[in-house]
Order: C-alpha cells, then structure tokens, then sequence
C-alpha cells in the first residue's frame, strides 16, 4: 500500500511509495495548506447538510465525513482539462472544481435531477452526478474514447492533453458496467483512471461480500496498472493519482487506484449504520482521520494557531452561507418539467406542458394545486 | 437495392458527410456485422469510425454516452433484438433520461440500431418485437423503417436528430429490392404516411408488418373491399394525423403488429382514436398481434406471425358492425 503520511501526522514514505514520492515533492507549503483547508470546509459543510436534512430542509443527505483525503488529493491531482466523472459524494472534488456545492444541496432538496452545467468552463469538466451503481464508469470511458480519436492526449503538451478519471465505490466494483468500462478502456487504451474509493461499506454489504481479493489486484485481470494506496492519506492520494493521470495523459492506457478510506457517517441519511458496523471498527478508522493526521504534520512544521482558526471560520461562514440561502430557494417551475426531456422539439412535450398550464390556470392563484415543500423555513 | 443496403448507403453518407458520426458496435468492422448491414464502411473509414466493439451492449451504449458527451454522433449496432437487454439500464436509465438531468446543457444525438422481428427462422432471441419499452419511455425516440427508400433516409435523419433515437430495422426486409431515391425525400423522420389509399377501411402497421398489410388490402381489394394502407414509421411520437384523418373517412381501423398485443403499441393507438375520433368510428378498432407468449420456436412462428389472412379476418370482423 502507498502511504506517505502515517496515522500520526509524520513523513514516513512506505516502501510503495517510493516511485510516487517525487509527485509529493512538487508539493508546496501552500498547496499543503490548501489541502487542510478544503478537507475542513468540507467536513464542516457536511455536518451542516446532514442537520439541514434533519430539519427537513433536504430530503436526503450523502454524507462524505472521512473520505476527505481520498478526495481532495485526487482532486488537485488533475489538470484543469482532464474530465471527472463523479459518482454522487464526490462533494470536495466538486468545490475544488469550481462547483457551487448548493448546486449539490438543491439536487438532494429535490430541486433538479442534475445541478450544474459541465459544459461551462467555471466548473472545469466536473461532471453531473450519476445515482445508478456505477453507470458513469462506461460514460467516462467513452469520453476517454472520444479524446483518444481527437487525438487530444499524447502529444507531449502538458498543458493541453487530456485524461479522464472516473469515481466510484467498492460496492460499484461488482457492477457489471464498471467491469465493461474496464474492458474497453483496455482494450481502446484509453487515456484515464479509474479511482476506487473503497469506504468499506456498501450500505451495509462490507468489501469482503464483494471481492475475495484486494480491488487492486483486479485490475491486473484488464491489464492495467492498479495501485493500492492508504486514502486517508491525502499525499498518498496525491501522488498516485498525479502520476497515473499523467501516464494517461501521455498515451500509457489506463490505470486504477483503489483508495483505503472508511465512511465515518451514514451511507446517506435514511442509513442507520448501526445495524451492521461495530463501534471499534468505526473508532479504528476515526484513529486514521485524514485531516487530524494533516493538522499534526503541519503543526510539526511550525503552521501556528492562527492557521487552523482561520480554516475553521472559514468553514463555519461557508456552512451558514449553505442555510442563509436554502431558507431562500423557491420550488422549480412546473414548466421545467417538460423543458429539456428532448434536445429537438417533441409533440407530446408540447401538448402536455400547455394542458398543465392551463389546468393550473383554472385554479385560484392562492390556491396552486402543485405546492409541495420540503419543511419550513 | 434492399433495406439492408439502403441503410448501409444512408451510414455511408452520414459517416461521409460529418467526422463526428461513428458506428460502434459487435463485428461491424471486419466483418461488416452479422448482417452486412456495415460491409465496407471500416475500409473506407477505418477502424477509430468503425468500431468493433468488446462483446457487451451495455458497454455499448454506456460508451456511446460518454462519446456524444465529447461532441461525437455515435450509431450503436445491437447485434439482434433479444440482446439488447443488457444494455436496458444504460437505455433507459441513463440514455433517454441525461438530456433531462442536463437541463438541457447537453444533447445525446445516439442512434441505437436493432435488427427486430420474425419471418427468418431463427432461435431463440433473434425474432423478438420489442419496441414498445422503448417507446414507453421518455426521452427516447423510436422509429422503424418498412422500405429501402425511407431506410436511407430515416437512418439519415435519426442521426441527424439531436436526440436519442432507437432505430428498429425489420431484418425479414433487409433482402428484398425496392426502390431508393437519393436526391429526394419528402417525408420527415417523424410522420406517418398514407401508402395506399382507401374507404372501407384503415389498415396501420410499421416494419415488417407492412408488406403483410399490403398484401391483405390487395386481397381485400379482390372481394371488393376497399382498404387504406398507412405506414406508421414513427413509433415514438407518433403521428395521429394522417391516421385520424383516415379514420374519419373509414370508420374502422385494423393494427397489425407483430408484437404481443398486451399493452402494446396498438393498444395505444386504438385508445388514442378512440379518444380522438370516437364518434367517427363504426366499429371498435381491431389488433392482429402477437401472441401475448415468448416468441415461439421457429417452426411455429407462421402461427404467431400476424399474416394477410388474419388481417382479412379483422377486417371482415370491423365490417360486420
């Protein structure tokens, strides 16, 4: 397993990780920091979601509490014009590309099925998240598909070719689309990484139902490259997945990481995680925290007070900026609905918006027969 | 030319016309698919615009997903229709539903072509009518052509649709010659057509069943029955006004569909005039379809298959109202 940061906050590289080390070295004291940062906000943002669904206010939450490191360190290991394929607790690797992560909130209010535009240039090819077990591994592989025949990898310019990774779990593992994804980025050599953040449990199934071998070692079945690597190391996380996104990039096919980490929390919020998991075994991994293990290396290289005091106003103003406008957001217009089903004008979509429109119509206007809310404000 | 070969003129020019099309699919390259559907398209576009895939449809379509994301126009190639099952989830969940998760953002302009129906004496799996769960769902289009002429066209023009649009292909017609016209087409992807006129009667179908409805109109015809033949063409949407307008000068509407009848698409159509042309109608609007079983083993598919002499029984039975 490639670790570089042990459980106690110090550099101790594993033998593993040897070839990956010089990744971290290109990492600087500011990187560092915002690494820290980010994995704070976000846990702090999730604290905040799961109360906000307790209140009523969502109708589900997805809690991501302990896979921060997995997350962020594989987030700012991908270029700017690599894709991402997420599949739906991505949540650090959608704020680190630049997603509002309200867009998240109104997804699980039960706003929008989907929430942000990938096409737009600000959210830098963070793709929509896909609920269905896996379906978004072939998506990312016909994508990687697509640069390989426009010729957009392997030319030697780093700043332009491109790679895809693609997330998903250990549970999605066993799906036959992550098996088919595989087969044919081996056998197109596409250029992308599949990266498995293996959290332990699939709902309440553990990885043990799912594969009699380490997911890794899979990975040698496709001919591919896979790497096991501690994921509660967010330098772990960096490193591997910087150097398996640049091979990618640079034409060597694909790669897998399978990422040790551990869901602390709930699988979502309708979850009761006590019916199947020890209390020890939760304390175990909670020994492990990626961000407690980065706080002690950075107060063992001197980063004061002040610092971590910082991150943690920032996560509380970031936390309060999600409820101040959640109390503010209104329901969708029921137009919407028929709005973008078709890209091309369709008949049925048109007879049938304009019948509900003029059913509505003939309702009082104080009356509308469709309000449905989520709680009070 | 057959239909066969009119689509693989159709891919020709669409793959010729626009380096964004590509085919995908289980032996269409070297091969040219089981069918010779794709014969010659590798060699003249190569291997990266002509693709032989891993054999496994949802990798298919999962893929062609993620390649209309990048801007291409892929064309699937489902090798029979009672394998496209495996690739359902893609279909259905993630296909006829992403233009709606995207608000519109993107558009997946993938064509899903399937070899569909009976009439060839095969094993199981390989003569199935499955169109309607297609047609059930939203965000799909689904269309099927009966001739050479609309096959060059329609794949054409569902390649060109920006929308996903599932192409089922009659393979009983792949052989025989019709004419084609490659200058002119005049009728759009999604229009019903009136084929042969009439009065007594309306007959509508799509596909294979077609030609069998041709052929009772002209039997028909012989006893002194004088039926309208429209070719439906679209199955999703579809188109009710020439169907309507045929039905009001009739009366009567016979559907022949070679899928099972139970909830079928005939059972739309009939619940749609009813709706629609209810005080025109003489009598209840008949469907000859499938047996509602699996489709049988090949020696007893003449059984299951609606042919003209149990379309001229429907009729004789809309005529005794």
């Amino acid at each position: 397993m490639v670790q570089l940061l042990a459980p106690d906050g110090s550099l101790v590289p594993s033998e593993r990780a040897e070839e990956f080390i010089p990744y971290f070295e290109q990492l600087t004291d500011d990187n560092i920091k915002r690494f820290y940062r980010d994995m704070s906000v976000m846990r702090r943002f999730d604290t905040e979601a799961t109360n906000l669904q307790r209140q009523g206010q969502l109708a589900l939450w997805i809690p991501s509490h302990g896979q921060e490191g997995a997350q962020v360190g594989s987030a700012h290991a991908v270029r700017p014009q690599d894709h991402i394929f997420p599949a739906y607790r991505e949540h650090a690797v959608a704020m680190i590309r630049g997603v509002d992560v309200f867009d998240i909130i109104r997804l699980v209010r039960g706003l929008t099925h989907g929430g942000w535009n990938p096409n737009d240039p600000k959210f830098r090819n963070f793709h929509i998240y896909t609920l269905v077990i896996g379906s978004q591994s072939l998506h990312a592989t016909g994508y990687a598909m697509g640069i390989k025949f426009d010729g957009a990898y392997a030319t030697g310019n780093y700043e332009t070719d491109q790679a895809v990774i693609v997330y998903f779990g250990d549970g999605a593992t066993s799906q036959g689309d992550v098996h088919e994804a595989m087969v044919f980025a081996a056998s197109q050599q596409t250029p992308q990484v599949f990266f498995v953040q293996n959290n332990h449990w699939a709902i309440s199934v553990p990885v043990s139902v799912q594969s009699r071998v380490p997911l890794y070692r899979r990975a040698d079945g496709y001919g591919m490259p896979g790497v096991q690597i501690d994921g509660n190391d967010v330098f772990a996380s960096y490193a591997v997945t910087a150097k398996l996104m640049d091979e990618a990039r640079q034409g060597q096919g694909p790669a897998m990481v399978e990422a040790h980490t551990y869901r602390i929390g709930a699988h979502t919020s309708s979850d009761d995680p006590t019916k199947y998991r020890e209390d020890s075994e939760v304390e175990s991994w909670v020994a492990r925290d990626p961000i407690l293990r980065l706080e002690a290396y950075l107060r063992g290289k001197g980063v004061e007070q002040a610092f971590f005091d910082e991150v943690a106003q920032e996560g509380a103003d970031f936390s309060s900026d999600i409820r101040r406008r959640i109390v503010a957001v209104e329901n969708p217009d029921p137009a919407s609905m028929f709005a973008h089903v078709y890209s091309d004008p369709h008949p049925l979509m048109e007879e049938q918006a304009a019948w509900l429109a003029s059913y509505e119509a003939a309702f009082p206007t104080d009356a509308p027969a469709t309000a449905v809310d989520g709680g009070d404000a | 030319m057959g239909l066969g070969k009119a689509i693989n003129e159709g891919l020709r020019r669409a793959l010729a016309e626009d380096p964004k099309v590509l085919l995908i699919g289980e032996d269409i390259g070297t091969l040219g698919g089981v069918f010779r559907v794709t014969e010659g398209l590798k060699d003249q576009f190569g291997g990266d615009r002509v693709i032989d895939s891993p054999l496994a449809e949802s990798g298919i379509v999962g893929s062609a997903i993620g390649l209309a994301m990048r801007g291409y126009r892929p064309v699937c190639e489902i090798q029979f229709d009672g394998f496209i099952y495996p690739a359902f989830d893609q279909i259905t969940s993630q296909l006829a539903k992403i233009t709606n998760r995207h608000e519109g953002h993107m558009s997946f302009p993938v064509v899903i072509r399937v070899p569909y129906g009976g009439h060839i004496g095969a094993v199981e799996h390989h003569q199935e009518s499955n169109e309607a769960y297609f047609a059930h769902t939203p965000g799909l289009r689904v269309v099927s052509p009966s001739n050479p002429h609309d096959a060059y066209w329609m794949i054409q023009e569902a390649i060109a649709s920006n929308d996903p649009v599932m192409f089922f292909e009659p393979k009983s017609r792949y052989w025989p010659k019709g004419d084609v016209d490659t200058e002119h087409n005049a009728t759009p992807l999604h229009s019903s057509r009136t084929i042969r006129p009439g009065t007594d009667v309306t007959l509508l179908g799509h596909g294979a069943m077609v030609s069998v409805l041709l052929q009772a109109a002209e039997l028909a015809a012989e006893e002194g029955t004088s039926a309208e033949v429209i070719d439906l063409r679209s199955i999703s949407p579809i188109d009710y006004a020439p169907i309507l307008e045929s039905v009001r000068k009739t009366g009567r509407l016979v559907i022949g569909q070679e899928a099972p009848g139970n909830l079928s698409l005939g059972s739309e159509i009939a619940a749609t005039v009813a709706e629609r042309a209810f005080y025109s109608l003489s009598a209840p609007v008949l469907r000859v379809s499938g047996f509602d079983v699996p489709f049988p083993p090949a020696k007893l598919e003449t059984l299951f298959l609606p042919d003209a002499d149990r379309i001229l029984d429907a009729v004789d039975r809309v005529l005794s109202y």
